[in-house]
């Protein structure tokens, strides 16, 4: 269910107003679960912006604001050691051969406001990444890239990840996903996310599999 | 048929009139590939200013197109200011890590001597040297990243988008720095040579800020600037989408616009009329995934929505072809557009 509240937040993060924005967050908590409020009222709105930036309506700007903002006022109600925060599945995420972390930034900041926590690798080169998911033990890998030959790396990253035993599931997202459908599946990527919402979504779903086959 | 009687470069100034050429220019912004027709390693290949320009040559030898490019690669901009660049085998070089971590830093910065800093002397040489081989028949074209969108490179994006909305006066302090070089290293371009400069302004693109930003920013910094470039420029957005802004894009002094794969081309015509000829918009991602009939099939249609009437050059939305597109496909581009792109354009294209 959807709180009721949620235009008037999706309104207040376009307009980058916290104080409305924080006005909202506290009418739709209003002494009950946090992660519920998050839930019903911030997701919902994260997910209308990233639709809308899709559709050409609003900015990268906007989007990345709207994510920063809900991160902040949902870490003052949901801190990081919050018991309530989800920690599964295990994630990361990494901008890949790259210095273009805008976008990495976005989706980090969104799952956060969200209820999620991540690891944060930054930008990084193929091998550190594939260390460090194994490492960790990584479950979900969201990958960002804004150019060709860094999207076409994704294919020895998934490579490298499934020889290692990984069932780690890799998802990219970024310019050359956007602007060419089916690129990611000739990666060999478990999903492209469209928009940064889409992150939320894919980990809601392994949620829900419990990380099982596709 | 009939054969061509206007010069590569007179059939690109018609169309830039808005007026129906014999063919479509065909503009193919080959950054990278010279390094594969002299057998090269990209770094290696920017390192030198005659393999630039030798690999231009070869590539308008085997192409025929319209459009040679004396430019390395955007992070030079950087480079020229201390700042790291990454090179890799298989794609254009990338800045490192910023330059400038804060207000401080941008108070401290001072101007670029472009004529004597070595990675834009290099670019600036093989630029005459392409004048001296090819000036006056094929459109040597310059490249500048506008002082609005260098500082996604000098700051990082997230720093730039911060100091964007703080209000700080660092930003008009960074305007005002980035703009002088803009403009210098724009006319030293031309006078090297160069026939028009490309403006690189992706920041200002409504898919990146919103439109009523833009027109306190990006729009007016690009009026500023092109009104002192000594020469004709085009502004391209880099896979920004450009219809929502076209009547301001219009007021910025640009005789051309680049346009994003992500748009329909038919309307982003449509609405900029007889004020901005279009330039785009074969997607470059899918050229480096496709068959030569699937580019074949992109470019007629391309050609189909774009070129009626003139004001149109064929190119790709990005204003670099990746490096991953095979001599195959650009050869099927290039005759595509020979074929399909002959004036008047078939009606049942």
């Amino acid at each position: 269910m959807q709180s009721p509240h949620v235009d008037e937040l999706t309104d207040a993060l376009l307009a980058m107003d916290r104080v409305r924005a924080s006005e909202c967050m506290k009418s739709a908590v209003n002494g009950g679960p946090p992660l519920q409020g998050v839930e019903t009222l911030v997701v919902p709105a994260l997910d209308r912006i990233g639709e809308m930036w899709a559709e050409g309506g609003v900015a990268l700007s906007q989007v990345y604001m709207s994510g920063r903002i809900c991160e902040e006022l949902v870490d003052q109600i949901l801190p990081p050691a919050s018991p309530s925060r989800k920690r599964q599945p295990r994630m990361a995420i990494a901008v890949l051969e790259d210095q273009h972390l805008l976008g990495k930034r976005i989706v980090y900041a969104i799952l956060r406001a969200s209820g999620y926590e991540l690891e944060d690798y930054g930008a990084v080169e193929l091998d550190t990444l594939v260390t460090r998911a194994l490492d960790d033990d990584i479950e979900l890998l969201l990958v960002s890239t804004l150019m060709l030959p860094a999207a076409l790396r994704v294919a020895d990253l998934v490579s490298a990840l499934k020889e290692a035993g990984s069932d780690c599931r890799v998802v990219v997202g970024g310019a050359p996903f956007t602007l060419t459908e089916d690129l990611w599946k000739d990666v060999g990527a478990y999903a492209m996310g469209a928009t940064a919402t889409d992150a939320i979504e894919l980990a809601s779903a392994w949620r829900d599999d419990g990380g099982g086959q596709q | 048929m009939t054969s061509a009687t206007l010069s590569s470069l007179d059939n690109l100034l018609r169309t830039l009139e808005h007026r129906e050429p014999e063919r479509v220019p065909l503009i193919l912004m080959l950054t990278m590939h010279g390094a594969k027709e002299l057998g090269m390693e990209l770094r290696e290949y920017y390192a030198r200013a005659d393999c630039v320009a030798e690999g231009q040559l070869a590539l308008q030898e085997r192409y025929r197109h319209d459009v040679a490019v004396a430019f390395g690669y955007a992070a030079a901009e950087v480079e020229a200011r201390g700042g790291d660049v990454v090179f890799r085998p298989n794609g254009p070089p990338v800045a490192g890590r910023p330059i400038l971590s804060g207000p401080e830093d941008i108070r401290a910065m001072a101007q670029v001597d472009v004529q004597n800093t070595p990675c834009l002397a290099r670019v600036l040489d093989s630029t005459r040297m392409l004048a001296d081989a090819i000036g006056g028949q094929i459109l040597i074209v310059g490249i500048v990243v506008s002082p609005f969108s260098a500082p996604v490179m000098q700051l990082g994006f997230e720093a730039y988008l911060d100091l964007l909305h703080s209000g700080d006066p660092a930003f008009d302090r960074l305007m005002e720095i980035n703009q002088r070089f803009c403009i210098d290293w724009a006319n030293a371009q031309l006078a090297a040579g160069a026939n028009a400069i490309c403006y690189f302004d992706p920041l200002s693109s409504t898919t990146m800020l919103p439109l009523e930003k833009l027109r306190d920013t990006g729009f007016p910094i690009a009026r500023a600037t092109i009104a002192e470039i000594n020469g004709p420029a085009g502004i391209h957005l880099a896979s920004g989408r450009v219809l929502p802004s076209v009547d301001d894009l219009a007021t910025t002094g640009a005789a051309m616009i680049g346009v994003s794969a992500l748009e329909d081309l038919s309307e982003v015509k449509a609405a900029c009329g007889d004020r901005l000829a279009v330039l785009g918009n074969l997607n470059g991602i899918e050229l480096a995934r496709c068959s030569p009939e699937g580019a074949r099939e992109m470019v007629r249609e391309t050609i189909r929505k774009g070129a009626p009437g003139g004001g149109f050059l064929l190119s790709d939305n990005h204003g670099e072809i990746p490096y991953q597109v095979s001599d195959e496909v650009l050869r099927a581009v290039v005759e595509a557009g020979r074929e399909y792109g002959r004036y008047p354009i078939r009606e049942d294209l």
